[in-house]
């Protein structure tokens, strides 16, 4: 599995994210430039997984959001702690839109 | 022998039971299904009621500070603790305090204050790096990781697998090969700080632990002082095996926490679902299914505590210890698998702790040692030269 998501990015609509299913997973969203501004998962709690996670982003977006990627999976909690860190590396932060959000503790990688 | 608690024994178990349904069960109810961390205010809240109680750094020896706690005492709280939905890998989401790597208490006394007591603190966090790509179960045979003298001290180099928690670490152990000529006997273990040069976390390993990953480690020519040897040259494995051995078996017995909470749910449930106009408690074959989860139960049970009663009077228990944990996990696993199958659909989904219990309880058949070594020191001590 590529440790980064890479997959093309899609417009943040609701029409767009109406038809997701509704599974596990984690997502991106990123600004118009496609500058990733946001990391999330869709959990067990969330009533339709990441589909319910992306509808609240279509309502109130983080950090500019106009597009998303989602890639499924049941590792969820931990592949988004690898997205996150991820992130800290290649920028030196978390994205703009998960500052000031509750955030698991972070570890420190540094991939090849 | 007296397999009765005593009163006191009854008066904690009684205590912490309470801790676990009134504090940490109804605050998993609003977390991730695959938490593994409480929010910072709560855990903050817990650790100083756990504190109050007296219970702090259960695992952590009366002469380092730590509670006292006996071993057969141990087992009945590791079953107690884990008694909720994250309660296999992080009991009590770790609020008890932890005891850190056993090898350390063996430390000289200036490796002591730079690493074990700031690890009791809780101040600083460590890894355990043994395991390579080229196997776990026979470390002794498969390191390839070598340290190399040099004028300054060492040099490392090499790769370690499944490794927990090194990201989030300030230092671990690694076992590094330092005579290639010699197999067990060329093995020493060093302290690593993660922030010196050299030491990388190459990448996250999801495993059926989804709660918290593993990581692959590259040391590239990472250099590491004289004074960072743990124990002595070349006998990296001679470190704290009897406090390896004791670890073991609260091991065991926490793998039992989550069979007991989910046989107590499947008889609940048993007795209030109806199918073909009947009680399922009603039909033999859901009846022996929990007649076959109340042996598991009582069987594993015994067993640790057996390995514990040894343990506490000063006699060997490696053997004990060992089969205990075969048995334990062994039996855990099948007694949630039963019980989820009680459950029918609702046993499968995340809206109950079941599919996370049997996902966790997996690993604990390769974890602490896998199964089939714990079975091949067994073979050895029973059978003890004829086997060779
Ligand atoms: C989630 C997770 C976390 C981990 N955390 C750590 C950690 O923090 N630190 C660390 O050092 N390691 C860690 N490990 C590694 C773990 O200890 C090893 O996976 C384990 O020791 C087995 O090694 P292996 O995977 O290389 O299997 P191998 O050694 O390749 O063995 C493969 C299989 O063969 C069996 N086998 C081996 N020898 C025999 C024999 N003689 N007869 C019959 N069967 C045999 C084994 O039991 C196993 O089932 C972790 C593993 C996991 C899954």
């Amino acid at each position: 599995m590529a440790i980064r998501m890479t997959k093309p990015w899609v417009s943040l609509t609701a029409e767009n994210v109406k038809a997701l299913p509704g599974q596990l997973g984690v997502f991106q969203l990123a600004n118009a430039a496609g500058e990733v501004v946001f990391i999330g998962f869709g959990g067990g709690r969330a009533l339709f997984g990441i589909r319910s996670e992306l509808d609240k982003a279509v309502a109130d977006p983080p950090a500019g959001a106009t597009q998303f990627r989602v890639e499924i999976n049941q590792q969820y909690t931990t592949r988004y702690q690898e997205l996150l860190m991820l992130h800290v590396h290649d920028h030196g932060a978390v994205p703009a839109g998960n500052l000031g959000k509750p955030l698991p503790t972070l570890g420190r990688l540094s991939p090849l | 022998m007296n397999l009765e608690p005593t009163e006191e024994q009854k008066a904690i178990i009684a205590q912490v039971r309470r801790f676990v349904r009134e504090e940490i069960v109804p605050l998993e109810d609003k977390l991730d299904p695959d938490a593994s961390e409480l929010p910072p205010e709560d855990r903050e809240r817990l650790v100083a009621k756990v504190k109050a109680m007296g219970l702090y750094g259960l695992d952590i020896p009366a002469e380092f500070g730590g509670p006292g706690i006996d071993m057969s005492t141990r087992v009945l709280l590791a079953i107690e603790m884990g008694q909720h939905r994250a309660g296999l890998y992080v009991p009590c989401y770790g609020v008890f305090g932890a005891a850190g790597l056993a090898q350390l208490y063996e430390a000289t006394p200036e490796q002591k204050e730079k690493y074990l007591f700031p690890m009791l603190r809780g101040e600083k966090k460590a890894f355990f790096g043994l395991t390579e790509p080229s196997g776990g179960s026979d470390p002794a045979r498969a390191i390839k990781t070598r340290a190399t003298k040099t004028n300054e001290g060492w040099v490392i180099n090499g790769s370690k697998v499944y490794i927990s928690g090194a990201d989030k670490a300030d230092f671990g152990l690694v076992f590094a090969r330092t005579d290639p000529e010699r197999g067990r006997g060329g093995v020493t273990c060093f302290i690593v700080e993660t922030s010196w040069p050299g030491f990388h976390v190459r990448r996250v390993i999801h495993t059926l632990r989804s709660s918290h990953y593993a990581t692959e480690l590259q040391f590239d020519e990472l250099k590491v002082p004289d004074t960072a040897i743990l124990g002595e040259l070349n006998k990296g494995f001679a470190i704290a095996n009897e406090r390896l051995s004791r670890q073991r078996i609260p091991y065991a017995a926490q793998c039992l926490a989550p069979a007991f909470k989910a046989h107590e749910m499947a008889i609940d449930y048993a007795k209030q679902r109806e199918t073909f106009g009947a009680k399922l408690a009603s039909r033999q074959a859901i009846q022996w299914m929990l007649v076959d989860n109340e042996i598991d139960l009582r069987q594993s049970t015994l067993m640790c505590l057996a390995a514990a009663a040894k343990c506490d009077a000063g006699e060997p228990f490696r053997m004990e210890a060992g089969l205990a944990k075969l048995v334990a996990s062994e039996a855990a696993g099948r007694v949630v698998d039963r019980s989820m199958q009680i459950f029918g659909g609702a046993g499968m989904t995340k809206d109950f702790p079941f599919e996370r219990w049997y996902r966790e309880l997996r690993i604990r058949r390769v974890g602490e040692g896998p199964n089939e070594v714990q079975r091949h020191v067994v073979a050895r001590d029973l059978l003890g030269d004829s086997l060779r």
